[in-house]
């Protein structure tokens, strides 16, 4: 059995869905013309329909009904070519409708899924239940004078995507492998950049535990929670809080918590809980999807990292483990997939996932402004293939490569490391070693044969490492017998 | 500069007749226009017809009007005076919808069928009372106090009528002859009831035929935009200019818009017209059914063939209809919340701002309906009263739609009685209600509309009979109305207006 929770009395399985608020790409808002750019000064962008003036009527933005008929294909779920837009009714200051204009009974994606990686390479089979659009609501300011709130309307407006997970989650790990999995596909897809630290995605985590093999117990939902790590976290802390409340005696009510510091506090109980008082909204005729419309969608998605991960293995041959680092990311599947071409697959995943990952995380870069493009790293690849540098002087070179920026050949030209395959040379400095080390020489001859790599490396010494090693290798082996 | 007899003849005209003797230049658009302010001048402070007045704006209007009149350069309202019911936003001009909560509310925008009349060379007089938030049979519930009705009993002359609700400004406006025509908005009869009691012609066209953008909404799926006028042709004319498809209202149908004003005159020959059984209620007025059968005779004997017709839910629709309204009203009217414009009361908090500010801004009328809406949305309530009411629609729209494959339009009266006093209907909600049950099932299914005065009640007070016709066929509504029109003849003048 895998993650589990040890309490006093025995042990707790966590059941967890998740619903995730997606903001869309789009230039303009869901219903109204205003522009969704990230960071603007304060009501910047705030249209008449935004502010939710008398007379003022929504129009839906067909970019954004794409973006979630595009998401819908991509997480291989149904869609539904009649879907319906509601209102739900409730009073603050950052909802100048008064009303959230949503969908409610007839989302625009129905059932899909998604298959998640776990670390132990496993992998598990998460349901969607649904997929629906709505708005988001403005910003409440509390910060900005001793008495006053301040509303910014900028996010008033701006189209959400919010993808329900079901009950299929049974641990931290699988809820932040799913998160991390879901934000790949938004990405891979363009559909949302699923920047958590800005807030164009954030979770709210449902979480309940139970004996195993019991029905589901009451639920909390955890809000608004926003990075991988929190939802890892807040899971853990509302799972322990929920065995504790169960074991002591108690009885977990279902209610809204918050997240903060480490634990979760209550943030409203079910008896307060809203009543939003559905309804269709009469401002707006049902969202009818035409099937040439979507079908011209789906010939225009692009590879999915499933199917890219899937293809990496075949046709690269690698193993499913750097398959799925390797797809994790669009811009490192496409820059791992500029070294390979034409070269050994294997050796070019193993230097984008070592000495590249190593070098970005030590500059703290990501791969789309790395120092070392991916046309120079397969030039240094090439360099190892047809001989003119070793793997070891590889390393160096590519350290230089990071430094600088220069291409390896130049790096190599100036450098003098050009390998040397002058079998002269190597026969000179083989002899110069084995009549410096005579002793152990004796000691080879006499049996001791991991001596050989003791006279390799004091040959590649001796040639500050430009020696050819299979040249050197040759040549050794030749004199040692001979001697 | 015309003499005060030429005003007096000016303030009679019709549209049709105003435009050509503009054209013809037999007066100024300035004259006319003057006219109408002098008579508003006279008579506002009586009727109370009108929120805001914007004369300076209508000369203004009224000079370039002329300008382009000289150069031969008119479009179909160049010079026209017209009133615009105070829930149509018009850019720079308050805008209040009759409530206190709009009062200091000037929109930076113009609603698109108040621009549309603009575009066509409108000039606008001012803008006209109404029932808050168009909620109201009698104009009673108006912030900005009742409207009187030009109309007088011939028993009871100190009686003060009202002109009926919710668009009772513009009635009143256009019966006592302050504007040429004007605009309203009919969601469950705001139209053509108050046409009915200020004995002039209203028109509902069919849903989505004019834009609501700009048009403080009070029930999304049931505010109908349409046009007042002393004629059947003059709410052609007006119509014809409001109409249209509008992109940016969702539900706008984007379907060609006929010529109505030439529709007036096609006759009734070899038509074939329903008489609804269900619209012969209990407690009608004699003279109201007799007035309905003399309208029905009228259209035989222009050579139509009168038909028998049922719309069997039609009991229901009053009930649906008092569901379906205050329930998007109360979720319409949650953006009045002191925050971003109108009415501010502070409070300690925000849930203070909200109720201080809602309790000082709305009347009861308005609060009573979101209440009722609140309560049929909210859960374990939605499904009895909401969802039970929208199947309630779906059949009464159905019933007109299996009429209408018999019929070419249906004939009925506007309203069960004749204008009542102030004070009148006041005490009990539902016996006030009961003024839309003929108007109201052609709201709830969106089909077009027009109210036309047929005759007067034994106290003299006008009486009106509806036209009601198939989605998006407002030329045989017209073509009806206009014939019943042409038999009745109908000449009386209200006691209150100009020249009087």
């Amino acid at each position: 059995m895998g993650y589990a929770i040890e309490g006093s009395t025995g042990t707790w399985e966590v059941v967890v869905g998740l619903e995730v608020h997606a903001q869309v790409i789009s230039r303009a808002k869901l219903f109204s013309g205003a522009a969704t750019d990230f960071g603007a000064p304060p009501n910047s962008q705030v249209s008449f329909v935004d502010a939710a003036f008398p007379g003022m009527l929504p129009v839906i933005n067909r970019e954004c009904v794409a973006q979630a008929v595009r998401t819908g294909l991509g997480l291989n779920a149904h869609i539904n070519f009649v879907s319906r837009f509601d209102r739900k009714n409730y009073f603050y200051a950052d909802l100048p409708a008064g009303y959230q204009i949503s969908q409610y009974q007839h989302p625009i994606v129905g059932e899909g899924k998604i298959e998640i990686e776990l670390t132990d390479g496993s992998t598990r089979e998460i349901g969607i239940t649904r997929l629906h659009l709505e708005q988001d609501a403005g910003k409440s300011l509390h910060d900005q004078h001793p008495s006053k709130t301040y509303v910014d309307l900028n996010r008033s407006g701006v189209a959400l995507m919010e993808i329900v997970s079901e009950p299929d989650i049974r641990s931290p790990e699988e809820a932040g492998a799913y998160v991390r999995k879901l934000r790949t596909i938004l990405r891979y897809l363009g559909t949302c950049d699923g920047n958590m630290e800005e807030g164009s995605m954030r979770a709210d985590v449902n979480v309940s535990v139970r004996r195993h093999g019991e029905p589901y117990r009451t639920r909390c939902e955890v809000k608004n929670v926003n990075s991988v790590r929190f939802v890892m976290q807040a899971i853990e802390a509302e799972a322990k809080r929920q065995v504790e409340v169960w074991e002591s005696g108690g009885t977990v009510e279902q209610e809204t918590r918050l997240f903060e510091k480490g634990t979760t506090r209550s943030m409203r109980s079910k008896e307060d809980a809203h009543d939003y008082r559905y309804f269709p909204d009469p401002d707006l005729l049902p969202l009818v999807l035409d099937e040439a419309w979507v079908a011209e969608l789906k010939a225009k998605l692009p590879e999915l990292p499933d199917a890219k991960k899937r293809r990496f293995m075949h046709d690269y041959g690698l193993a499913a483990y750097d398959a799925g680092v390797l797809v994790a990311e669009q811009a490192t599947a496409d820059y791992f997939e500029r070294v390979a071409k034409g070269r050994d697959a294997k050796l070019a995943a193993n230097w984008v996932m070592g000495d590249l990952f190593a070098a970005l995380n030590r500059a703290g870069r990501t791969i789309v402004d790395s120092p070392v493009s991916a046309a120079a790293l397969g030039g240094l690849l090439d360099l190892m293939a047809d001989n003119t540098i070793s793997g070891r002087i590889a390393k160096d070179v590519f350290e230089a490569m990071v430094q600088t920026g220069d291409d390896p050949v130049a790096i190599i030209e100036a450098k003098g490391l050009r390998q040397v395959t002058d079998t002269g040379a190597i026969d000179a400095a083989v002899a110069s070693v084995l009549a410096a080390n005579a002793d152990k020489v004796a000691e080879y001859q006499a049996g001791r044969e991991k001596l050989f790599g003791f006279f390799v490396g004091q040959v590649m010494k001796a040639m500050a490492g430009k020696g050819n090693p299979a040249l050197v290798n040759d040549a050794l082996k030749r004199k040692l017998s001979a001697a | 500069m015309a003499g005060s007899s030429t005003a007096i003849s000016l303030t009679d005209l019709t549209i049709a007749a105003a435009r050509d003797g503009l054209r013809a230049r037999h007066f100024t658009a300035r004259e006319l226009t003057e006219a109408h302010l002098a008579a508003i001048a006279r008579l506002n402070p009586r009727l109370n017809a009108f929120i805001t007045v914007t004369g300076d704006r209508a000369l203004t209007q009224a000079d370039a009007a002329d300008t382009a009149l000289s150069r031969g350069d008119f479009a179909p309202l160049t010079g026209i005076p017209l009133a615009i019911k105070d829930l149509f936003c018009t850019e720079g001009v308050r805008t209040t919808a009759g409530s206190h909560i709009l009062s200091p509310f000037v929109p930076p925008y113009e609603s698109t069928v108040s621009a549309n009349l603009l575009r066509d060379g409108a000039i606008f007089v001012g803008k006209t009372n109404m029932d808050e938030f168009a909620m109201g049979s009698s104009n009673m519930t108006s912030a900005f106090g009742p409207v009187v009705n030009p109309w007088k009993r011939r028993q009871d002359a100190d009686a003060v009528l009202v002109p009926g609700g919710s668009s009772g400004g513009s009635a009143s406006a256009v019966s006592a002859r302050l504007a040429m025509g004007a605009t309203g908005t009919d969601t469950g009869g705001s139209i053509r009831q108050p046409a009915a009691f200020c004995g002039i012609v209203g028109m509902k066209p069919t849903y989505g035929r004019c834009s609501r953008w700009g048009v403080v909404a009070f029930a999304s799926s049931l505010d109908h935009p349409g046009p007042f006028a002393r004629t059947t042709e003059d709410c052609a004319i007006l119509l014809g200019s409001m109409a249209g498809h509008d992109p940016k209202d969702s539900t706008s149908a984007d379907l060609p818009v006929a010529d109505y004003a030439a529709a007036c005159g096609r006759g009734v020959k070899g038509m074939r017209i329903g008489v609804p059984r269900e619209y012969r209620v209990d407690g009608m007025q004699g003279e109201i059914e007799t007035l309905w059968q003399q309208g029905l005779a009228w259209l035989r004997d222009a050579g139509a063939e009168i038909v028998d017709i049922s719309l069997p839910h039609t009991k229901y629709a009053l009930p649906a209809y008092y569901i379906v309204a205050p329930a998007e009203a109360s979720s319409n009217l949650a953006r009045y919340d002191g925050v971003r414009f109108g009415l501010r009361e502070n409070g300690t908090d925000l849930r203070d701002l909200y109720e201080r500010t809602r309790a000082a801004g709305f009347g009861a009328e308005v609060r009573r309906r979101i209440l009722i809406g609140t309560y049929v949305l909210s859960a374990g309530y939605y499904d009895a009263y909401y969802l039970r009411a929208q199947k309630v629609r779906a059949l009464i729209l159905r019933d007109f739609t299996d009429a209408f494959a018999q019929v070419d339009a249906l004939v009925a009266p506007t309203a069960p009685s004749a204008a009542f006093a102030q004070g009148e209907n006041m005490d009990d909600p539902v016996q006030m209600y009961l003024n839309d049950v003929f108007t109201g099932p052609a709201d709830l299914a969106g089909v077009p509309a027009i109210s036309v005065p047929a005759g007067l009640d034994a106290n003299g007070l006008p009486l009106g009979l509806q036209v009601i016709g198939k989605p998006f066929d407002e030329a045989t509504v017209f073509a009806v109305g206009a014939a019943l029109e042409r038999a009745a003849g109908f000449d009386a003048l209200p006691q209150i207006r100009a020249g009087a």
